[in-house]
């Protein structure tokens, strides 16, 4: 068997609403190998958010264990997850999440500042990745400049240039027109192609038939888990 | 890879150490000031409101600072220039109803002041007591053909310069043989010689007072307006133009009566003395030698018709009110730079809030705690020392404008910008902090989701 990238071993979190628990994951347990394109699927309210708030890092989940590569990132404390999310995550959210204060090409650096890299070595990096989405006439563009498109390739490019071990994307297409949003499915095919493991989070069948796995959430807990035959 | 437990700490401690070394060097503090100045460029009116705040602190500090330090440094100026080791001794005219009880005594000429007794007993009974200058003060006009200058004619000893630190500019004091044979000879002050003389050297020229010639034989250095006649009766009109004779020509010129006939009023009045100045050999020595020198006074004057004046007193107390002024400074100062803070600290709440999704964005790619205090905090400190600075400036201009213009003596003290700079930066820090750690411990999910 090859080697899980990610593992959830019986992912719980409990938030407390006022007086009442709200076990929004109640045992989950996932296996993601390198290079796989899994999308996860499922009504709002089902757990979809939290999930990859855990997947990303951004959380702590109340019980279970979550290793990511070789290492148990479940119960590292606020440094270690902030270094953990800088060299092994990529995320792509919904609205872009560009700063709007950078030009493109410092909107790519930013996950690369955080590792302390040289300036001239990072900006180096920052703009292949660029170019990997065809941004590379736009460095110096502020995100207002650009159109929805175009500021999810930017996005992208910033998900790729600390080269992670996995990709978390939330609706990526969400807010754009088919045309990009086909655009954007068909670079995540690429870097699928490029061995790269993306996870992406999405509540639309079209999006979901893309990937090569399709992982279902219903009220906490996964409902089917299957490959996508074709 | 299967094996959980010693995986845990290896992969995130090394980039973790490493990063924290990173952190620290001279590149990335340059990164993130840049980054600071574009968050506050992109802001540019509401930097510049937050910044006027600490600017006018700083500013008013310095030039404050500056002006009270020149008034100060010239007031002890003028003290010091009645010599620090010196009592000074006058004599006053007793206030005006006694003058009535003791005209009915006997004559109408008004007899107080200082006597050549008074003199004789502090030199004989006063351990410490070097010196002491008995003057006698006449007004008077002095002329030079059609010239004339209302002027203190001063009768006094040879030693007079080095005794009130004041010296000869041109030409000589007269000396003892001078005071000895009563000579008609004369020194004038800078001021007088100006007055008479505008245009050639008054050394060797006579002057007129009254019915009396005196040879100019020397000219005082100038000094400025001084304490040297009492504040009280003389104006400073008075105390800008003296001329010096010895004093024993004074004693026989005019005797120890004098008339003052001025614009119809007619005053007679005798006094031996005007002045004593009585040098004690050592500073420490001068506030018991004045102790001293008053009991002696009050045994042989029945009246209070002298006073004592202790320039060292003065300028001790000059040095008080000085230190009172810097507390009172110190206070405006302080509360202004907290004013000044606090629109900061607001400002940046504003900041924190405003910027919330950014900071999410940010901790999610990978932002520590302590990246995100350390951005904020330099944006706070840039702020103020941007206030600092333009303070700093501002206050180093003010002053020279007042110079320039009421020409008052104002001094900067090297420290001073210094300090209230450095104080501005610290008030970033402080009320930066609190903004900046709100900041830093948001929630991720919390910040990416707000809108």
């Amino acid at each position: 068997m090859a080697a899980s990238i990610v593992q959830l071993r019986d992912i719980r979190k409990t938030y407390q609403m006022g007086l009442v628990k709200v076990e929004a994951l109640r045992g989950v347990n996932i296996d993601i190998q390198a290079a796989e394109y899994v999308s996860i699927m499922g009504p709002s309210g089902c757990g979809k958010s939290t999930l990859l708030n855990v997947l990303g890092c951004l959380d702590h989940p109340t019980a279970g264990r979550y290793f990511l590569g070789d290492q148990d990132v479940s119960q590292l404390d606020d440094d270690a997850l902030s270094s953990v999310r800088g060299t092994r995550l990529g995320f792509i959210f919904q609205s872009y999440n560009l700063i709007q204060q950078l030009t493109v090409l410092e909107n790519i650096e930013v996950p690369l500042y955080y590792q302390g890299r040289p300036e001239a070595e990072s900006r180096a990096v920052a703009r292949e990745a660029a170019t990997r989405v065809g941004l590379a006439d736009r460095l110096e563009h502020r995100p207002y400049q650009l159109s929805g498109g175009q500021q999810q390739r930017v996005a992208i490019a910033r998900a790729l240039v600390n080269n992670p071990l996995v990709i978390l994307a939330d609706e990526p297409t969400g807010n754009l027109d088919s045309a990009s949003g086909t655009d954007i499915l068909r670079l995540f095919d690429d870097l699928n192609c490029q061995g790269k493991t993306v996870l992406l989070v999405t509540h639309d069948p079209v999006v979901a038939r893309n990937s090569s796995r399709t992982i279902r959430l219903r009220d906490g807990l996964i409902e089917s888990d299957m490959s996508n035959g074709t | 890879m299967n094996n959980p437990a010693s995986a845990v700490s290896s992969a995130a401690a090394q980039p973790g150490e490493s990063r924290f070394l990173n952190s620290l060097t001279p590149a990335r503090l340059r990164r993130t000031f840049r980054l600071a100045i574009k968050s506050l460029w992109l802001h540019r009116l509401r930097s510049l409101l937050t910044v006027l705040g600490i600017v006018f602190g700083v500013c008013s500090v310095i030039a404050m600072l500056a002006i009270g330090e020149g008034a100060s440094f010239e007031a002890q100026e003028q003290i010091k220039n009645l010599g620090s080791q010196n009592v000074i001794l006058r004599s006053i005219k007793p206030p005006e109803e006694q003058k009535v009880t003791e005209k009915a005594s006997q004559s109408y000429v008004l007899q107080y002041g200082l006597t050549y007794t008074d003199a004789k007993s502090i030199r004989s009974t006063i351990p410490g007591v070097s010196v002491l200058v008995p003057s006698r003060i006449m007004r008077d006009y002095v002329w030079n053909i059609s010239r004339r200058v209302d002027c203190d004619i001063v009768g006094t000893v040879p030693w007079y310069p080095e005794m009130r630190n004041h010296h000869v500019a041109r030409g000589r004091f007269f000396t003892d043989a001078d005071m000895e044979a009563s000579r008609s000879v004369c020194v004038l002050g800078a001021g007088v010689a100006q007055a008479l003389f505008p245009f050639d050297s008054p050394l060797g020229r006579d002057v007129r007072v009254g019915g009396d010639y005196y040879r100019i034989i020397g000219v005082m250095e100038a000094r400025g307006k001084g304490l040297s006649t009492s504040q009280t009766e003389a104006g400073p009109k008075a105390t800008a133009h003296e001329m010096f004779i010895p004093l024993e020509t004074a004693k026989a010129r005019y005797g120890e009566v004098l008339i003052k006939m001025r614009s119809g009023s007619f005053e007679a009045e005798r006094v031996q003395l005007h002045e004593i100045t009585v040098k004690v050999a050592s500073r420490d020595q001068v506030l018991p030698v004045a102790e001293a020198v008053k009991a002696v006074l009050k045994h042989h004057h029945k009246k209070q018709d002298y006073e004592v004046v202790v320039p060292l007193e003065l300028l001790k107390r000059a040095e008080r009110t000085k230190q009172i002024f810097n507390i009172v400074l110190g206070s405006i100062a302080a509360i202004s730079l907290l004013v000044g803070g606090i629109g900061i600290m607001n400002i940046m709440l504003a900041t924190v809030t405003e910027r919330t999704r950014e900071i999410g964005i940010r901790r999610a790619l990978g932002a520590k705690r302590r990246d995100i205090i350390t951005q904020f905090l330099v944006e706070a400190v840039m702020l103020s020392g941007a206030g600092g600075l333009f303070g700093v400036a501002l206050g180093i201009t003010i002053p020279l404008l007042v110079t320039w213009f009421a020409a008052m003596k104002t001094i900067i003290t090297f420290w001073s910008p210094l300090l209230a700079f450095s104080i501005s930066a610290l008030v970033g820090v402080v009320f930066g902090l609190y903004p900046a750690l709100r900041a830093a411990n948001m929630d991720p999910v919390e910040a990416l989701r707000h809108e």
